[in-house]
């Protein structure tokens, strides 16, 4: 399904004229209350790529900096007849409030701490580009597992997809009841690596280092940054993932992040164009031809 | 006493073997080989000692166990004028403790892995009672940032605690225990609502307003304890409480173990055998922290050490000088010393018929191992020869002055005790031999 669609546009991507006329005549909006780099412009080339005309409204500078309430940019954004909006929000659950608000299809970019779906897919696609399959693989997902959307996100997908997931972090990265999410939580690297297909790394913010969840990244690195010595406890072929950007000596070791045999950094970049485009593709399917129809 | 030889091998014979951990109390012998226990039991050398072998006749005395201390404070480094690890381990050893565990409340702070294995090394080159570190939970003791527990685990840090102070900010804690977790290591709380402290000079009630001093309540260790249970309960975390002093503290102790929670405490000998009549005249040397409470609070704590909810008991030696003592009332520091008393005042416990003298023995030598994951306390062959020999019966008074520590701030000076130790044995070597 989705993921089939999205490696036909991995070949897409790679062939000389990468433009498809598919989303001709629609417009995406990525609105992004939030900064992203990687993201934004993923979305961008994916609805460039299908024919889309692609707007970014970044919020520094926008109306919402001038006080608009979400719901407002919502009505706004219904006066100019888009048809799909892709958002970025810091707060958990505020896609969901604009998407019950906007007649268009609505993709989440991400939203606090909750989901990022995309990046989800995205993993996915990497992995059984990487694997040939999800079913039956051993993930761990390691790090800032309380601040992170991507985590909750792979929780739910590989779940769904039959693999089995394991947490690893600190109990202060860990958030309440996850143990509960169908997932098997570790504190220790070393034995949450035992044997894994794939690792994957998460970011820890550099802000949040210090003080109450963690005492330093000196203290951080050495029980929970990747390096080749935690590494050698996972399978031999396991690949390493990290959804960006990286904090090079803090989750991840330098040496490890860049090891073309087992690092699928640059791949997941890769693949996250591919699988917007099939989530551009499948959404605009389903929206109404004409105007008004809805 | 003692035939010398040059075989490594040393037989302490007659002897009246005690080892809390299995409940042994029995005549026997015990060798050393070097610097561990070789044999151990009833049955030992009934035949004779072999030639060779240097003998120890310990007519008849105990031989257990070296004591284990869990809470002292050392003051070294930075107040070396108040004790030093020399001095500290002078005293130990004549009181027969074989290790020590000392507080991170030093200047520097014990935050650090490079301070953990200054006092480390200190300690191993004066060669007297082993010390381990407790380190700081949160840096600089100033309640705010985790300390690198896991790094200071791996350096030698028993456990993790801001020492005299509690871990005021629940959150904090929350995440104290949650982070220790991570790695099963150990939390200690000095359990006292520092808002219902600040102050305070003694214990709040009818005595402290007679003399006009400020009170510490009662509720103030209830609170924080209430508190710490619930932060337990959802992280998960190992928690223990240092110097348990009242029956509603206590209470919820005994409620948490019997929930399950993984919480073990200990309390202090000036909390079983004094209550606050001893500041009565403003006696700045039993001015504690926490303070002296009432006689119904202590008759509770000699309670829990009998049910069992206090774990071990620890002398809690706070060592200071005369400068911060002879001072009125208000402006002495807290604190007594108590490495020289932690033995006899402990086995008043036995002379007065609340416990056994084994399970007497048991709270200053293996519990508090075992709580701190320590491999001492117990005669076991093949472990360190860590003992202490001493008369239970001996009856003598506490004499600060003739104290080995540097400060001489006892509360139980002048005291009539029973039980002393004779001769104490670290790895083998005799660090200790009392006189006549």
């Amino acid at each position: 399904m989705l993921l089939d669609l999205a490696d036909g546009y991995v070949e897409q991507n790679r062939s000389l004229d990468k433009r498809k006329n598919l989303l001709r005549g629609r417009t995406v909006i990525n609105l992004f209350f939030e900064n992203s780099t990687r993201t934004r412009t993923s979305f961008e080339l994916a609805g460039k790529r299908l024919g889309a005309d692609v707007i970014n409204m970044q919020s520094a500078g926008s109306s919402v900096q001038k006080g608009e309430t979400l719901i407002d940019t919502a009505m706004t954004l219904n006066a100019m007849h888009l048809d799909v909006l892709v958002v970025r929000h810091p707060d958990s659950g505020a896609v969901k409030l604009l998407s019950e608000k906007v007649n268009c299809a609505v993709i989440n970019g991400g939203d606090g701490s909750h989901e990022h779906p995309t990046q989800a897919l995205l993993d996915a696609l990497t992995i059984r580009r990487s694997k040939g399959k999800l079913s039956g693989l051993t993930v761990a997902i390691c790090g800032d597992v309380l601040h992170s959307r991507v985590a909750r996100s792979n929780i739910y997908l590989l779940n769904a997809m039959g693999a089995s997931v394991r947490l690893i972090g600190p109990r202060t990265l860990l958030p309440s009841g996850v143990d509960r999410m169908g997932v098997e939580v570790f504190h220790d690297m070393r034995r949450g690596l035992e044997n894994v297909d794939v690792i994957m790394m998460l970011r820890i913010q550099n802000e949040r280092m210090r003080g109450n969840f963690i005492p330093s990244i000196r203290e951080y690195f050495h029980f929970f940054g990747l390096d080749y010595e935690k590494l050698g406890r996972a399978k031999p072929d396991a690949v390493i993932m990290h959804p960006g950007p990286m904090n090079r000596g803090v989750e991840i070791d330098s040496d490890v992040a860049d090891d073309v045999e087992r690092s699928l950094i640059r791949s997941q970049v890769e693949m996250g164009v591919a699988v917007r485009m099939a989530c551009l593709d499948m959404l605009t399917r389903h929206l109404p031809i004409t105007e008004g129809a809805a | 006493m003692a035939v010398r030889s040059s075989s490594g091998l040393v037989a302490y014979v007659n002897a009246r073997l005690l080892d809390p951990a299995t409940g042994l109390d029995a005549k026997g012998a015990l060798l050393t080989n070097g610097e561990t226990v070789a044999d151990v039991g009833p049955g030992l050398f009934q035949g004779g000692v072999p030639s060779g072998i240097e003998v120890v006749d310990c007519q008849g005395h105990c031989l257990a166990p070296g004591l284990v201390d869990m809470r002292v404070q050392l003051r070294e480094p930075g107040e070396e004028h108040k004790e030093t690890l020399k001095s500290a381990g002078e005293a130990a050893v004549a009181g027969g403790v074989t290790s020590m565990v000392c507080l991170p409340n030093t200047t520097p702070v014990i935050d650090e892995v490079a301070t953990v294995e200054f006092v480390a090394r200190r300690a191993r080159k004066i060669g007297l009672a082993k010390v381990y570190p407790y380190a700081a939970a949160t840096k600089h003791l100033d309640g705010k940032e985790l300390s690198e527990m896991g790094m200071l685990a791996e350096a030698g840090a028993l456990a993790f605690t801001d020492g005299t102070r509690a871990i005021r900010n629940a959150q904090v804690m929350r995440r104290a225990l949650g982070y220790a977790a991570t790695f099963g290591l150990l939390i200690v709380q000095h359990p006292e609502e520092p808002s219902l402290a600040e102050g305070g000079m003694m214990s709040e009630g009818e005595l402290a307003t007679r003399m006009g001093l400020s009170g510490i309540p009662a509720a103030a260790e209830a609170i924080m304890l209430e508190r710490d249970m619930r932060l337990v309960a959802i992280t998960g975390g190992r928690y223990h409480a240092a110097h348990v002093s009242t029956a509603e503290g206590l209470d919820i102790i005994r409620k948490a173990k019997a929930r399950g929670l993984p919480v073990t405490c200990d309390t202090a000998p000036p909390y079983f055998a004094l209550n606050e009549l001893a500041v009565g005249d403003y006696r700045t040397f039993a001015k504690l922290s926490p303070p002296l409470r009432s006689e119904a609070d202590r008759q509770a704590v000699v309670a829990a050490l009998k049910d069992g909810t206090i774990d071990a008991v620890a002398s809690d030696h706070a060592p200071q000088d005369q400068d911060s003592k002879r001072v009125p009332f208000a402006a002495a520091e807290f604190g007594g010393v108590g490495l020289e008393t932690l033995l006899p005042v402990t086995l008043e416990l036995a002379h007065n018929g609340h416990l056994g003298l084994v399970e007497a023995l048991k709270l200053i030598t293996c519990a508090p191992a075992a709580i701190l994951g320590l491999e001492g306390g117990r005669l076991r062959v093949g472990a360190s020869a860590d003992l202490v020999l001493f008369d239970p019966d001996f009856a003598w008074k506490v004499d600060a002055k003739a104290f080995r520590s540097k400060s001489k701030n006892s509360p139980f000076d002048d005291r009539p005790v029973q039980g002393v130790a004779l001769r104490t044995v670290i790895d083998g070597r005799p660090v200790f031999l009392r006189d006549g």
